[in-house]
């Protein structure tokens, strides 16, 4: 598959994700309050943080799944759109993978990964197929092409989910917590897959509780509390001497367990 | 018995009457229903708002009022439509659409909200999110009540008996008239061929939930 030549991660490209004084709230609840984040071409950025802290939220105002109250969000520096056409079209520069996998359940595993391609990017049938079959064999699953999301493990089904967003070839990837609703002996291989694309020079944003894929891919760790981003800092940094009270308190409690 | 064969010819146009009647506005009334369906959950408010005012409207006021206005009220407002069959087709798809609104729309509405997320994330748009990927998916949860609305529809065809139709009803009445000893049995002609229409719609029903049913 023919991917954009990656810049090397250890020196990171132009600003690609900027969120500028981002603020959200749900009801009464400030989600998202005074957000300032700048992911660069090739950067691997990591965010943890407590249940609630809003990280899902975070990752979601990037495609706009959720919309923010003020301030901006630019994408490769275009301003997010509204609405229509323009934000659908951003969206498929923007890939995604959720906690849940939502592989479209009436659709083969095929079907999933070529839906994008016909219907957005317009590639013809037969060009699609042999460019989602090449994805498909990259994250190990080819040979279950033409079953049903159903029938696959959770692990097989959110590597396809991976293969389905990567075949918009997308400017980021964003990932929610891709590996938290997966029994134990199969998260090692989303993450594999994840970490080869990290080294392939992926633009990714990580929401996750795996330290070890943390310090392994990640440029940056990016640590949110009560909507906030209290503390960024490179994983070895962030993990062996965090400046914050609550990030000391935050990995003490993961760490121990 | 003999009545009801004498009276084969009267029952039988009034029956091709309904059958005609049933299914064209039971076709208008699934393209305009699915439509107002997308409407209400479509991110434009205007939209949602138009459709939630039609379908609340409709689907409150009894059937009947709906020919009065268009065959009494419109008319006076300028608004002619055209006597007879036009008429009740353009009464009962109103009126049955808002119920097809609300079929369809409690379809879409269990269908989990990560599928139609999954689809705008890759990049589809808002037509192209419900019609390839919740709309196949909400089928399978909407052919049964669809089928019900249109059972009610086929019945509720004879409300166009009131207002000068040849329907099925209008022709039972007319035959019951004539022959008061055995009106009971006319109108019971009446109710079979209501039967021959919704037994069959019914068994439809089955067979197609069954080929659409997919694993979660
Ligand atoms: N659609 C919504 N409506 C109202 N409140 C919401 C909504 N989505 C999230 N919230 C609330 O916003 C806060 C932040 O949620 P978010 O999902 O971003 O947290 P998170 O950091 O991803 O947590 P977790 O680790 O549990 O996934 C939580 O208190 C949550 O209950
Ligand atoms: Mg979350």
């Amino acid at each position: 598959m023919a991917q954009p030549v990656p810049a090397p991660a250890s020196q990171p490209g132009e600003p690609l994700v900027v969120l500028d004084h981002v603020d959200k709230h749900f009801g009464a609840l400030h989600v998202l309050q005074d957000v300032n984040l700048t992911v660069r071409r090739g950067e691997v950025v990591v965010v943890i943080g407590p249940s609630g802290s809003g990280k899902s939220t975070l990752c979601r105002t990037i495609n706009r799944l959720e919309t923010i109250d003020s301030g901006s969000i630019t994408l490769d520096g275009v301003p997010l759109p509204a609405e229509g056409k323009a934000l659908a079209r951003l969206r498929a520069d923007v890939g995604m993978v959720f906690q849940s996998f939502n592989l479209f359940a009436h659709r083969t595993v095929l079907d999933n990964v070529t839906l994008g391609l016909r219907k957005v990017r317009r590639i013809p049938g037969g060009q699609a197929k042999e460019r989602a079959m090449a994805l498909l064999e990259r994250v190990g699953v080819s040979s279950q092409a033409a079953k049903l999301p159903a029938q696959l493990s959770g692990g097989q089904q959110q590597r396809v989910a991976i293969a389905r967003a990567l075949a918009m070839e997308p400017k980021v990837m964003l990932f929610d917590e891709p590996t938290s609703a997966l029994d134990p002996e199969m998260i090692n291989e989303v993450l594999d897959v994840m970490t080869a694309l990290a080294g392939e020079g992926m633009t990714m944003v990580v929401v996750t509780h795996e330290m070890g894929f943390a310090r392994r891919a990640a440029d940056r760790v990016v640590f949110m509390d009560g909507g906030r981003i209290v503390e960024e800092a490179d994983p070895e940094t962030f993990f062996t001497a965090p400046r914050s009270e609550r990030a000391r308190d935050f990995l003490s409690k993961i760490l121990t367990h | 018995m003999d009545l009801l064969a004498d009276n084969l010819p009267a029952y039988l146009s009034g029956f091709l009457f309904t059958l005609r009647l049933t299914v064209i506005s039971g076709a208008i009334a699934l393209v305009v229903g699915t439509v107002l369906a997308a409407m209400r959950v479509s991110p434009v408010a205007t939209l949602r708002g138009l459709a939630v005012t039609y379908v609340e409207l409709l689907r409150n006021t009894p059937l009947t009022l709906v020919f009065f206005f268009l065959v009494f009220v419109a008319p006076q407002f300028g608004v002619r439509t055209p006597l007879g069959f036009w008429t009740a087709v353009i009464a009962l798809s109103a009126y049955t659409s808002a119920f097809v609104c609300e079929a369809v729309r409690s379809g879409i509405n269990g269908v989990p909200v990560g599928q139609a997320e999954a689809a705008r994330a890759v990049g589809l748009t808002f037509g192209q999110t419900l019609s390839l990927v919740v709309l196949p998916q909400a089928v399978r949860s909407v052919i049964p009540p669809l089928i019900n609305v249109l059972i009610a529809l086929a019945k509720n065809t004879s409300v166009a008996a009131g207002f000068a139709s040849v329907e099925l009803l209008a022709s039972g009445r007319r035959i019951a008239l004539a022959n008061p000893s055995d009106a009971m049995l006319a109108l019971a002609g009446v109710a079979l061929f209501y039967l021959v229409i919704t037994i069959p719609a019914g068994l439809l029903a089955g067979v197609l939930e069954r080929k659409v049913a997919f694993a979660r």
